[in-house]
């Protein structure tokens, strides 16, 4: 079930940024890491991210690494994350963030047959670059699922190009050179890096990601992205407080953030 | 074998890393095929080998363990270089190219210790500033180690994440480097991870074979028929096997580390074991279960602990040029007491897999040639490191033992 257009288009529609929420599938069980997204859907997120826990997850920090160790230990199947994506699809569109390994074992084309088959839109894939996507490229366009690469500042603008060009849904700009996690200042190569790929002519919306913890910093951040992208607050914020009031309120600040963002 | 362009050995190698990582590994992919070309830098790298870390090593005719083997042995003795293992090589083949870049930091993963050592050294040596990443099980494990570590300047951090052993060393490396791309190098210990780094190590490392392949001439008068060495990551192997893989005449022998034996599911073998995936930014081998995530790898042996293998190694495995197959915690302490009683030479563990592997194909080989075999083996590290666990392996800490 693939978005339409864009990923944002609900957000943009309104003529604001979109709210990206990421949390991990299993966490802090399956059935709580499901109650965990919807909260984050009834309180303003315009995009879901399921993450995939891996045993080896080089892109994330410390907030993230111990959410996801801890649903593995409980027994996190990958199964389990479809199951996750099927029960929260149809109000946002919903997309798993997933290490390649995971996919690669489970079969490329058979993941997004069933990745589709759950409601889910498409992947953002940390450490998988268009160069090595030749059977996910394929594979996305036979199930019609977006497929969400990265760009760096450290990315060349030829890179930068060829990446956007691969891109479908929106195309994630990592902020700062570094790990995930909230920070106190949200990232000055942001901007330039936004800038960078809406500089190839492409129409495809950037999302921009690493950082983020409040409205604040979401309205600072949607001033010149498309996309807000939260992760670790949000996971935090589930770890802090199980009966997930503290998420509600984060969610609903972070929402007020990009709405306040032109 | 050479890779492709971007890196890939048939299916195996290719980069599966942070898009923040890419330009990263094509400046240091540039700097080392530039490096790789300039007489100013490869006489460098070849007078630090000579005349600080000791190569060309020997190449040794172990003439009393022939005699028990039934073959020729020739080892060739790594275990004499400076830091006492082949590890010395790479290490000082990418702190210098660390300079030449223009970068003033190394990181590092070490599991045992001994990569983080050898890369405290060059880091000394070079002037550069090091921080070693390590597990926290094994930095209780390897005291020792992090001791000479600290003196050699370099600052040792322990992983408390994951399993809390080399993997997920690795693992903090990578995000180290993500954030500090800029003046920091990751100065990786084996011929594994994103492209260039297999191609890079093992050319670095590659001295072992070249050397061993003309001495073994000058010695023998020939090729030898064999030759032999252990496998964890792949970096002595891939550098003694790099020589010889166009010698169609000799048969080229990986051992893995069998653990409690590979019907156990306990072991570090991961081409035996068959699967292959993505991990540390390489299409190869690898331990994973039904879903993918990486199964913790077991062995004696901490340097072969790793639960993936370089991927030139997996290309050589499919194409039927090296055989590669496991050898158990049991047969290499049996060839490593077999080596200390024959020889009076204290082999590393790993080194012991590469032994007791080839011991193992002696009557084969004898067989099919109808003569004494000539072999080399990597004899990629010296033992002193491991005499903890082959004193409680013997029992030579209990009361009144005798072994």
């Amino acid at each position: 079930m693939s978005s339409s257009g864009t990923l944002f288009d609900r957000a943009l529609g309104e003529g604001r940024p979109a709210l990206v929420g990421y949390l991990p599938a299993g966490y802090p069980n399956v059935a709580g890491g499901i109650d965990a997204i919807k909260v984050m859907i009834d309180a303003g997120v315009d995009l879901v991210e399921v993450g995939l826990p891996y045993s080896d997850p080089v892109m994330d920090g410390p907030v993230i690494q111990r959410a996801t160790e801890t649903a593995l230990a409980q027994g996190v199947r990958t199964k389990d994350v479809l199951a996750t994506v099927e029960a929260v699809a149809g109000r946002v569109p919903v997309v798993v963030m997933t290490y390649w390994n995971p996919v690669d074992r489970y079969g490329v084309d058979a993941f997004a047959r069933d990745l589709a088959a759950a409601g889910g839109a498409g992947l953002i894939t940390p450490d998988l670059i268009p160069d090595e996507a030749d059977e996910w490229l394929a594979a996305s366009d036979d199930h019609k699922l977006d497929r969400i690469f990265l760009v760096s500042p450290s990315s060349t603008d030829e890179r930068i190009a060829m990446t956007v060009a691969h891109c479908r849904g929106f195309v994630y700009a990592t902020a700062v050179m570094g790990v995930t996690g909230a920070r106190d200042n949200v990232s000055d190569l942001a901007p330039a890096l936004v800038a960078r790929v809406q500089a190839t002519g492409s129409a495809v919306p950037v999302g921009v990601g690493l950082g983020v913890r409040d409205g604040q910093q979401a309205a600072t951040v949607g001033a010149y992205a498309d996309g807000v992208i939260v992760g670790s607050a949000l996971v935090q914020a589930v770890g802090d407080d199980p009966s997930l009031a503290t998420l509600r309120n984060l969610v609903t600040d972070l929402a007020g953030g990009v709405r306040r963002a032109c | 074998m050479e890779a492709d362009a971007k890196g890939h050995f048939g299916v195996f190698g290719g980069r599966y890393v942070p898009e923040a990582l890419i330009a990263a590994l094509d400046e240091l992919d540039a700097h080392f095929r530039k490096a790789m070309g300039d007489p100013e830098f490869t006489g460098e790298f070849q007078r630090m080998l000579r005349d600080y870390a000791g190569t060309p090593s020997m190449l040794y005719d172990a003439t009393r363990l022939s005699a028990e083997a039934g073959a020729r042995i020739l080892l060739k003795r790594e275990d004499l270089n400076h830091t006492g293992a082949h590890k010395v090589r790479n290490v000082l083949g990418q702190a210098l190219l660390t300079k030449r870049m223009g970068k003033g930091r190394v990181i590092a993963e070490t599991g045992a210790g001994q990569h983080g050592v050898a890369s405290a050294t060059a880091a000394a040596y070079l002037d550069l500033e090091c921080v070693v990443y390590m597990g926290e099980v094994d930095t209780e494990r390897q005291a020792l180690n992090v001791a000479r570590m600290k003196m050699l300047g370099a600052t040792v951090i322990p992983v408390k994440h994951g399993s809390r052993t080399l993997k997920d060393a690795i693992n903090e490396a990578l995000r180290d480097w993500v954030t500090n791309v800029d003046n920091t190098h990751y100065l990786l210990g084996t011929a594994a991870g994103p492209h260039p780094f297999p191609t890079m190590v093992r050319d670095f490392v590659s001295g072992i074979g070249f050397e061993a392949r003309e001495q073994c001439r000058e010695k023998t008068g020939a090729l030898p028929d064999a030759v032999a060495a252990c496998i964890g990551g792949g970096s002595n192997a891939i550098g003694l096997f790099h020589a010889f893989v166009p010698d169609d005449s000799v048969r080229i022998y990986g051992f893995e580390a069998g653990g409690d034996g590979f019907d156990t599911g306990r072991h570090a073998s991961s081409i035996t074991a068959g699967q292959t995936g993505v991990l540390h930014g390489a299409r190869t081998y690898l331990l994973q279960d039904e879903d993918g995530q990486t199964i913790e790898s077991h062995s004696i042996s901490a340097g072969l602990d790793y639960p993936a293998v370089g991927p030139e190694h997996a290309y050589l495995n499919d194409i039927g040029r090296v055989t590669y197959e496991p050898v158990t915690d049991a047969e290499a302490m049996d060839a490593f007491a077999l080596l200390c009683r024959t020889e009076g030479i204290i082999p590393a563990i790993e080194s012991a897999h590469a032994l007791a592997g080839a011991l193992r194909i002696v009557p084969a080989l004898r067989a099919d040639l109808v003569r004494e075999p000539t072999i080399i083996v990597n004899l990629s590290g010296r033992g002193d490191k491991d005499m903890h666990t082959a004193g409680a392996y013997f029992g030579l800490f209990e009361k009144g033992s005798t072994v």
